[in-house]
């Protein structure tokens, strides 16, 4: 042990000290709980993601009675699968079409629907996303390798604390009979914020 | 609006973590768990963070936000007054001091630094 406490005792960030002073603070009072807490941060983590949303938009592809459930009332038929929001809001799903592509962009925060992709990727929360997937969709699409026909119009939905938009993409071609479960690996995240596309079979073999 | 120019903060990276810092899961879990307890409602608190973050330069990170906006709502519903934020911040940063690198960090540590001054 040195002699000088200044240069071996702990150090946090000023984030670091402010979120533990915060926590102790409602703990204490009772708040919050701490396992509690640490079911959230888990779940978050490791059991809610996009293999959630791919399931559904798998079982849309594949169930048209599924698929009506989802256009009539999106929550619940999430639900049948066992995802649910925990923020209140509903579901809506958006469908592409050869004719339409459907894009997510929450323009003042970040809402997202979480219980079925998880939490937002960096750049959904970054100021230019937010602001471009509004004013030139295009562009932002073709910076993610997306390049639509010229006449494919873009439909962009603004989430809210509210209504949160699941894309379902287009079913890609070759995949006929496939089952739910082979499917559902075709649906990547961003195909269902709508920044990407479902893979082709070939993507997923090579 | 700034923000405009092509790429910066537009990562393209895929299995990015989901938080960068443990700080990060720390105060998500606390404005979800205090959601789920029924101390606001979600939409109270996405205006809250909207307003944040319009208000913060676009080159604050997102969680950096996040922290300012539970800040806000904990003063605004009653939760934590400022002296008790004082104060408690204050009590870390003793424990802090007290608290050799790598041993775990806890409150009560700030107390064992007179001990060893006293003796």
């Amino acid at each position: 042990m040195g002699q000088n406490h200044d240069h071996d005792h702990s150090e946090w960030s000023d984030m670091e000290l402010k979120v533990k002073t915060l926590e102790s603070l409602l703990l204490e009072k009772g708040y919050v709980d701490q396992a509690a807490l640490d079911v959230i941060v888990e779940t978050y983590e490791h059991k809610v993601g996009p293999r959630n949303g791919a399931q559904v938009v798998a079982k849309a592809w594949a169930d048209p009675n599924y698929l009506q459930r989802l256009r009539d009332d999106a929550s619940s038929a999430i639900a049948e699968l066992g995802f649910t929001g925990r923020q209140g809001e509903h579901m809506r799903v958006v469908e592409n079409t050869p004719d339409t592509h459907n894009m997510v962009v929450c323009t003042l925060c970040s809402c997202y629907p979480w219980s079925v992709l998880g939490l937002p990727p960096v750049w959904y929360k970054s100021a230019p996303y937010r602001s471009r997937a509004v004013s030139e969709p295009r562009k932002v699409l073709s910076e993610f390798d997306v390049s639509l026909p010229e006449d494919t119009n873009i439909q962009v939905w603004d989430s809210t604390a509210e209504m949160r938009y699941l894309v379902i993409p287009l079913r890609p071609e070759g995949t006929d009979g496939w089952s739910e479960e082979k499917l559902a690996d075709l649906v990547t995240r961003d195909s269902m914020i709508g920044t990407g596309l479902a893979l082709s079979p070939d993507e997923v073999s090579a | 609006m700034s923000g405009y120019e092509a790429i910066p903060g537009l990562n393209l990276e895929c299995g990015e973590p989901v938080f960068n810092e443990p700080w990060e899961a720390n105060a998500f879990a606390l404005v979800v768990g205090l959601h789920e307890k029924g101390l606001f409602q979600w939409n109270e608190w996405a205006d809250i963070l909207s307003e944040t973050i319009k208000q913060n330069d676009v080159s604050i990170p997102y969680y950096q936000s996040w922290l300012e906006a539970l800040e806000t709502i904990v003063s605004r519903k009653a939760l934590i007054n400022s002296s008790e934020v004082s104060i408690r911040r204050g009590e870390w940063v003793a424990a802090l001091e007290a608290t050799p690198h790598g041993s775990p960090i806890e409150l009560k540590n700030r107390f064992s630094l007179d001990l060893e001054t006293n003796s």
